[in-house]
């Protein structure tokens, strides 16, 4: 199109362009100025002189939080904890999703709609609480991993992802006379890797960031995930927020080293894994 | 498909049944776990729903305690805790459909029509980056940038003004709350619009501009009904949760200050059920939720159907 170098549409191309430079800086503030917090040091804090660099850089923040006990044994609780979480609920949603997604499997539309709808009908948190409580759940690791060790919104996700599989490649491995499990895990399971890969993720990042369960399930601090211990960081601030005082009962700057550290997992894998992610929202969007 | 099937192994009897299982008792094998799991951890619970209907005692357990009828739910229509609750949830909700919902739209619509694509992909994958942050973390970000002693606050102080009461206003909270919500969810939704955009017919808006459509007519009128398919799915889905609220964003960035703008639903359901051990008047409320929100879904999407759009049920 030979309007592509008018004057016209370099005026919108440049104006669009700085406009979303600026949206992404602004959204971008946040996230700066917690970690320049967490660098800087306490009299540039107190003096309200950190913005979004960090003022008399040292690492000092960091140190202190993890010396504290309850935030470092947290921290490596909940790695554990996400880790686990996540195999189980892979292996779920594959074991659930690989058999669904054969059409002909008598009885498998019924399954299928049994599981479509439990993301209509929610019995709520306290019908969901008595019943982990009847399982003697409450106050175990087990009451963060089993409740929600199945979605199935990524089931569906999971199951298009194995009917986009050429047929031809399950006939030759029936013809090379793999049995059904044989055939998921040696030559389908390699297929799907991106979706495995992506609800994976979905998985890990909803057990890392989640509070509600925790709350609700867990009493005794040894099984308090890392975002439990920030919550009560990040509480002492709301306290001295309603009394109106400028004090914290935990130092800016240590509070700000926890908030980074919590993000941290999530900092780390996003660059690598966010093509994933694209392509994962992109199934489920597909499927509506 | 499945209907056929299941007539051919009907007529083939026996034998034909036989065969079938042989081939495919490992699927069956595969679903025994998930589907014991979601039996119990998924049905068995909408069965504790009962426990809104009845006088629920810990000893005598769900089935064994009186049966109360809708006295709970008469109790929670006349306790003006829940129609706050009730208020406020909608208020919120309504708040992010009016702010939050177009807003992914713009983006996505004017980040479409950019030629740089470095520039789309770094906007892109940068507003994407906070939906990974939990509301805790949110939370105390927000702490750090509206308190009075905040960022926000340093600036309006130094331009001479007096700090503005972001976490303690109930008006400005709610701004706060919806701020945050696009802050940490349009990045989401940018990504959804832009894959519809990406799979619309680009010579559509060629021949527009042949014909001498300029940039908003063909955004108007051409890009925009392209993508409608998805703003439809996604409004309904939303419009069907304006009842029901997440528990980790309202509960994390409320504070007692602003508690007649931020108890909504779920935090009422929280406190009255698992904090004050009223398990079934908070049952009763959690159940008057879902029916609700149900009801919406249903509404909304015969609605949608009707204006000649594909629904989602």
């Amino acid at each position: 199109m030979s309007a592509l170098n008018s004057k016209g549409e370099k005026l919108f191309q440049l104006f669009w362009t700085i406009f979303f430079i600026l949206i992404t800086c602004i959204a971008m503030v946040p996230i700066l100025r917690v970690i320049s917090m967490s660098f800087s040091a306490k009299e540039a804090i107190n003096a309200s002189r950190v913005t979004i660099l960090p003022i008399g850089f040292n690492t000092e923040a960091y140190v202190k939080s993890f010396q504290s006990g309850s935030f470092a044994r947290a921290f490596g609780y909940s790695i554990m904890l996400m880790l686990a979480s996540t195999v189980v609920n892979l292996v779920m949603t594959v074991l659930a999703a690989y058999p669904l997604s054969k059409k002909n499997l008598v009885g498998g539309s019924v399954i299928m709609t049994m599981f479509v709808l439990t993301m209509y009908l929610n019995p709520g948190v306290i019908p969901e609480y008595l019943n982990v409580r009847d399982f003697k759940l409450i106050d175990t690791v087990w009451a963060l991993i089993i409740p929600g060790a199945l979605s199935a919104y990524n089931m569906i996700i999971m199951c298009n992802s194995f009917r986009g599989i050429d047929s031809a490649i399950y006939e030759a491995a029936k013809i090379d006379g793999c049995s059904e499990f044989r055939t998921l895990t040696s030559v389908i399971l390699p297929l799907v890797y991106p979706t495995l890969a992506t609800l994976g993720l979905f998985y890990a990042v909803g057990r890392w960031n989640s509070i509600s369960d925790v709350l609700y399930y867990i009493n005794s601090s040894k099984y308090f995930t890392v975002q439990m211990v920030l919550k009560q960081f990040v509480e002492s601030v709301k306290i001295s927020v309603e009394e109106g005082m400028t004090s914290n009962l935990v130092a800016d700057n240590i509070k700000s080293a926890s908030i980074v550290i919590s993000m941290l997992p999530m900092l780390i894998v996003y660059p690598f894994v966010q093509r994933f992610f694209t392509k994962g929202i992109m199934i489920g969007a597909v499927k509506g | 498909m499945d209907g056929k099937k299941k007539s051919t192994v009907k007529k083939k009897g026996v034998g034909s049944m036989k065969l079938y299982l042989r081939n495919s008792w490992q699927l069956y094998a595969m679903l025994v776990v998930p589907v014991v799991y979601m039996i119990l951890f998924k049905y068995k619970p909408m069965i504790g729903v009962v426990v809104a209907f009845k006088k629920f005692n810990v000893f005598q357990g769900i089935w064994n305690s009186p049966w109360v009828g809708f006295a709970h739910f008469k109790e929670a229509f006349t306790s003006a805790d829940f129609w706050s609750a009730l208020k406020n949830t909608l208020i919120l909700n309504l708040g992010d459909l009016v702010i939050g919902f177009p807003i992914p739209i713009f983006l996505a619509i004017f980040l479409n029509e950019l030629r740089s694509s470095g520039v789309r992909k770094t906007t892109q994958t940068l507003l994407y980056l906070p939906n990974f942050l939990s509301w805790v973390i949110i939370s105390g970000v927000a702490t750090q940038l509206l308190s009075s002693s905040g960022l926000v606050n340093n600036i309006v102080n130094a331009l001479g003004f007096n700090s503005i009461p972001f976490l303690s206003n109930s008006f400005l909270w709610r701004f706060v709350y919806w701020f945050f919500g696009v802050w940490q969810g349009a990045g989401y939704s940018l990504i959804v619009y832009l894959a519809a955009l990406m799979a619309t017919d680009a010579s559509l808006g060629e021949a527009a501009y042949i014909d001498g459509a300029t940039r908003m007519q063909r955004i108007w009128h051409v890009t925009l009904p392209q993508i409608s398919s998805t703003i439809t799915v996604l409004l309904i889905m939303q419009i069907g949760k304006l009842v029901s609220i997440s528990f980790d964003r309202p509960y994390m960035m409320g504070n007692t200050l602003v508690k007649d703008a931020s108890d909504v639903i779920s935090t009422y359901v929280y406190s009255i059920g698992l904090a004050a051990g009223r398990f079934d008047f908070a049952t009763a409320i959690g159940l008057f939720q879902t029916v609700v929100g149900v009801v919406l879904v249903l509404l909304a999407n015969a609605v949608i159907k009707k204006m000649g759009q594909e629904g989602i049920v």
